[in-house]
């Protein structure tokens, strides 16, 4: 077991080797606030030292709650706001200036019946892009924007329409072919689904799969559905408090999930193969970002919490081929003092279920295993 | 622990009037027993919170009830009840949790206050100490902290604020509570605890739930029994594990194939295609038809069958696939009980078009 620096992490997705093609390194944002009586330089904590690599033809999904800094990551990689600290990286080289990087990355958001302009029909919302970056014009603005409606799967006589005149899905199309107008490399998309019918979900969880395997794109995927980052994504990149505290292949996360908050994640997902009710290890809510809580932000509420997870932040570490955890149970080398439980055990009883394999469980001192 | 609390027979709902309107429900029929929870599901635009504010008589216009019935026990038609009587069954014997805890709570009156609301309301002769004594207990039943009861809705979570609207609605001890995504806009953990709590409440002090949600997954999980809507219609209703392991439905198939699973083989699932019909233009015949990958003749020109019963009365559906005229795909007919492994040679049940497009399969 390799101790791996957070700015060295890598993904799963064989990606090894060749450059990611979009990059966040140690990115970082603060948003000030003006909080009563307390101190001057009062900061929500929103993303802390995050870092992600988004391969070609690789979905990365971003699981996590409300408040757990998923979008404002989107936003970061989007470079619609400026990072705190940190940096994004394009083909490994700093961002670009604005237009050029448009041209290559992309954001797709959550709401299609607020993202699409009202008054103004498909044709307009597709054609705008293609003006503005001078990329057609003429007779061949109406071809290209027939072989965008082609590519989300819609008809060409779609160009006609308004948006009212279209189901949440095929405004979610629309809203994808725009983004997809410059040929970028890179897409986006923040919680793209979770505004729709259920019955819809798949047809473009599917269309982002497709542009996956057929154009190469490289996909960022946000959503707080485990179980769809689970069906679509390659990689998936657990949030907590604006920290990524988990990552790896996204079969392998789900179904042996190395930190507390996954499991606690996965626990309380909607699951009816589940044969008795699952019990919650881990209640309570996420910690207010304004004054995180020291060392790691999920110990107030593990189970696990040991001495040393209130006192420093933990590293990721390689719990699988590929597969990281952020998270001390996974340490090794520990004081005694230094794994003491942090509080007594709670009702639910103290022994793992499955978090933690034999071999990877903490050793006291003197029953070094393996 | 069987007896009927509400039967609700041939419920018709309509928004406008004359030829405009728009048929939200048609012709519903439901029935839910003491201490039994019955989950609704459904698309938006299916129908199913119209149909809870129906039976609720809380249906605004222009929204119309057209037709039908609906029995609190056996003795008031909550249809054609007059205020007195439903003033006298609202929160006393039914009561509601909206979806927006955030907008139904009052956020310039304490939470204290808003329960003493209540009980003033329904209770004139609770003394002010008694009501403040019972507003504790209440919150504490949730699991609030009972001095919480002097904030204001903006100091708590929104899953808090849901906590203190299920304990509202359970203030006066209710045998039924109609729930409508009550937990829609809370995180998983929350809406997990919450459940629980609910689940736990339930089984104290044996209130019966109708669980309205567009999430089949956690039905399945919670629920006792589950009726699926589909563009203002029942299309099935069965016990709980029986929709989720053997749907009889194409609707119900195809909802259930479009929920990822949490394990297993990670395979390709295809949703349903096409997306929900819009209730002002609406296909002939079977109102999935366009979008089923099952659908005959029959489906296209006439209207879905009344809800059948099949396995022996058990459960019901309305497709004309299972009124015994048509060979039933296997996937639409796979047996019920758990003994029998998946897959196993299904009795009457035809082999032939076993990969229609709504199946999930690799």
């Amino acid at each position: 077991m390799t101790i791996i620096p957070l700015d060295r992490t890598r993904t799963a997705n064989g990606a090894s080797g060749g450059t990611p093609v979009l990059e966040a390194r140690g990115l970082t944002k603060h948003f000030p606030v003006h909080a009563r009586g307390g101190a001057r330089r009062a900061a929500v904590h929103a993303v802390e030292d995050v870092t992600l690599a988004l391969p070609q033809a690789g979905i990365t999904a971003v699981v996590g709650e409300s408040g757990s800094g998923k979008s404002t990551l989107a936003r970061l990689l989007a470079q619609l706001i400026k990072p705190t600290a940190g940096a994004v990286l394009l083909d490994g080289v700093p961002a670009p200036g604005r237009q050029r990087y448009t041209r290559q990355v992309q954001l797709v958001l959550q709401d299609p019946f607020s993202s699409l302009n009202p008054v103004h029909n498909t044709r307009y919302h597709l054609a705008r892009p293609l003006r503005l970056h001078g990329l057609a014009s003429g007779a061949n603005l109406d071809t290209q924007i027939g072989e965008l409606l082609e590519r989300v799967a819609l008809s060409p006589s779609f160009a006609a329409k308004y948006p009212h005149e279209l189901s949440g899905g095929q405004r979610q199309r629309v809203a994808i072919a725009r983004a997809l107008a410059m040929q970028p490399r890179v897409l986006l998309a923040d919680e793209p689904v979770s505004m729709l019918d259920v019955s819809i979900r798949l047809g473009v969880l599917n269309l982002l799969a497709d542009l996956r395997d057929r154009e190469g794109l490289a996909i960022l995927y946000v959503t707080h559905d485990i179980a769809s980052a689970r069906y679509l994504a390659d990689v998936i990149a657990v949030m907590y408090a604006g920290q990524i505290i988990e990552s790896g292949p996204a079969a392998q996360v789900t179904d042996d999930p190395a930190h507390p908050y996954t499991q606690l994640l996965l626990s309380a997902a909607p699951d009816p193969d589940r044969a008795e009710p699952p019990s919650l290890r881990g209640r309570g809510a996420p910690p207010n970002l304004i004054r995180p809580p020291s060392g790691c932000r999920f110990h107030p509420r593990c189970p696990f919490a040991m001495t040393v997870c209130a006192d420093e932040r933990p590293v990721a570490i390689e719990v699988a081929p590929g597969q990281t955890s952020a998270c001390w149970l996974h340490a090794k080398g520990l004081t005694a003092a230094q794994s003491r439980p942090l509080r007594e055990p709670g009702p639910e009883g103290r022994p793992l279920t499955k978090p933690v394999t034999e071999a990877q469980r903490p050793q006291g001192p003197g029953e070094e295993k393996r | 622990m069987n007896d009927l609390l509400l039967s609700v027979h041939g419920l018709c709902v309509d928004y406008g009037l004359g030829d405009d309107a728009v048929h939200a429900v048609v012709d519903a029929d439901l029935e839910l027993r003491s201490g039994e929870v019955l989950g609704l599901a459904g698309e938006s635009g299916s129908g199913k919170s119209t149909l809870a504010y129906a039976i609720t008589r809380l249906l605004r216009p222009p929204g119309v009830i057209t037709a039908g019935s609906a029995w609190f026990g056996s003795s008031v038609n909550l249809l054609t009840a007059d205020q007195r009587e439903l003033r006298g069954l609202r929160w006393n014997e039914i009561a509601v949790v909206l979806q927006s805890s955030m907008n139904a709570l009052n956020p310039v009156l304490s939470i204290g206050t808003q329960f003493a609301d209540v009980l003033r309301a329904h209770r004139p002769d609770m003394s002010r100490a008694d009501r403040r004594a019972r507003s504790g207990q209440l919150l504490e039943m949730v699991g609030i902290p009972a001095d919480r009861l002097n904030n204001y809705p903006h100091e708590l979570s929104g899953g808090m604020r849901q906590r203190v609207m299920i304990a509202t609605a359970l203030a006066l001890d209710p045998s039924v509570v109609i729930m409508d995504e009550p937990t829609t806009a809370l995180d998983v953990v929350t809406q997990r605890e919450i459940l629980e709590e609910l689940m736990a409440l339930r089984d104290r002090l044996g209130f019966a739930v109708l669980f309205i949600s567009h999430d089949l997954s956690l039905l399945a999980e919670i629920a006792d029994s589950i009726a699926v809507m589909y563009a203002g219609r029942l299309v099935e209703r069965a016990e709980a594990s029986a929709v989720f392991r053997a749907p009889r439905h194409p609707y119900s198939l195809g909802l259930l194939s479009s929920f990822p699973a949490l394990h297993g083989p990670r395979l390709a699932m295809e949703g349903i295609p096409g997306s929900p019909p819009d209730l002002r233009n609406m296909p002939s015949g079977c109102p999935f038809h366009p979008r089923c990958g099952y659908a005959f003749d029959r489906c296209r020109s006439d209207p879905p069958p009344p809800l059948l019963d099949l396995d022996a009365g058990t459960r019901v559906a309305a497709c004309w696939l299972q009124d015994g005229r048509e060979a039933v795909p296997a996937e639409l007919a796979r047996p019920t009980v758990d003994a029998v492994p998946v897959g196993a040679e299904v009795p009457g049940a035809a082999v032939a078009a076993d990969s229609g497009p709504t199946g999930g399969r690799a």
